[in-house]
């Protein structure tokens, strides 16, 4: 129990720290990276809660793809972010008021919060036991039957953003000498050699 | 040893800073496109530490599978966000939010 407790509050507090950071770098690259720490340290509460699946489904999705994204994207625009952090302090008082009251809000409900008794007993799917059936086993269990459709709409809405990401970036510059292979095997001799006789003393 | 027994609170606690975090960070970098994205990555993982400890408490395996939603149309949302912001940097040469003003009346 000890160590679960201590465990969380190093979680806890490295992915509060590092989403600190995440918006208050000065380098956007550095963002990126706190971002990468502060879903690690997700993923290790998701760990400590015992929900290992969507544990390693945020490391593998989010620090191998979208932060990776990310970084892509950071690094691959030529943009001089010393521009970008003026007005930083200008925004500050109204965002971190605004932040404060949130934020107070949020830890009211969560402190006022009281749940219902019966609440067992309108569970959509029970969790088995864990010695019984591992976390990953039983989400494939309810994921493939009673969410078949759920999921098959969520392979649908990443199909359609990876067709719209390739049809927004997609451009055809012009200029840029490519191989074409038709034309190429399409050349004849006739049409590319040509003999000419040549009289000596005067040019072509 | 009070303070070492982590309940349901302390996730949701956890969570709540992170979304206030995510949302100060919208309006702390009002010029910085990529990280606001970036907070609406942090405001959407809050949701889903929620979703999760919620599902770990009520012993209901629903709200995993609601996480593995969220994370999939933030996912999808990240992607076609930083696509629009290429497109947007190649035709304008900035990302400055207070730029993107063509379509203002």
């Amino acid at each position: 129990m000890i160590v679960q407790g201590l465990a969380f509050y190093m979680f806890a507090a490295i992915a509060v720290a590092s989403a600190v950071m995440v918006i208050s770098a000065r380098n956007p690259v550095h963002s990126v990276l706190f971002l990468i720490l502060a879903f690690f340290n997700a993923a290790g509460l998701f760990v400590l809660m015992g929900a290992e699946f969507i544990a390693m489904i945020l490391v593998v999705v989010y620090v191998g793809a979208v932060a990776v994204l990310f970084l892509f994207v950071v690094m691959m625009l030529d943009i001089s972010f010393s521009e970008l952090r003026h007005g930083f302090l200008q925004y500050l008082p109204m965002g971190g008021l605004i932040g404060v009251v949130l934020l107070a809000e949020l830890l009211t409900i969560v402190v006022g919060w009281l749940i219902s008794p019966q609440v067992g007993e309108v569970r959509a799917h029970p969790t088995p036991p864990i010695d019984q059936l591992t976390n990953t086993h039983a989400i494939g269990r309810i994921l493939y039957t009673d969410y078949i459709y759920l999921f098959q709409a969520a392979g649908m809405v990443l199909l359609v953003a990876m067709v719209g990401a390739i049809v927004l970036t997609l451009r055809s510059r012009e200029g840029v000498k490519k191989q074409r292979i038709a034309t190429q095997l399409a050349r004849r001799r006739e049409d590319s050699v040509e003999i000419k006789k040549v009289q000596p003393g005067s040019g072509i | 040893m009070q303070m070492l027994q982590i309940g349901l609170s302390h996730y949701l606690a956890v969570a709540a800073i992170l979304f206030t975090i995510g949302i100060f960070g919208i309006f702390l970098n009002r010029k910085n496109v990529i990280v606001i994205l970036m907070s609406i990555e942090l405001i959407l993982l809050s949701v889903n530490i929620n979703l999760v400890a919620f599902s770990v408490h009520l012993q209901d395996l629903a709200g995993q599978i609601f996480a593995m939603l969220v994370l999939t149309v933030a996912a999808a949302e990240a992607a076609i966000g930083l696509a629009i912001i290429v497109v947007y940097f190649r035709n304008r040469g900035t990302i400055a939010v207070e730029d993107i003003n063509v379509m203002k009346g």
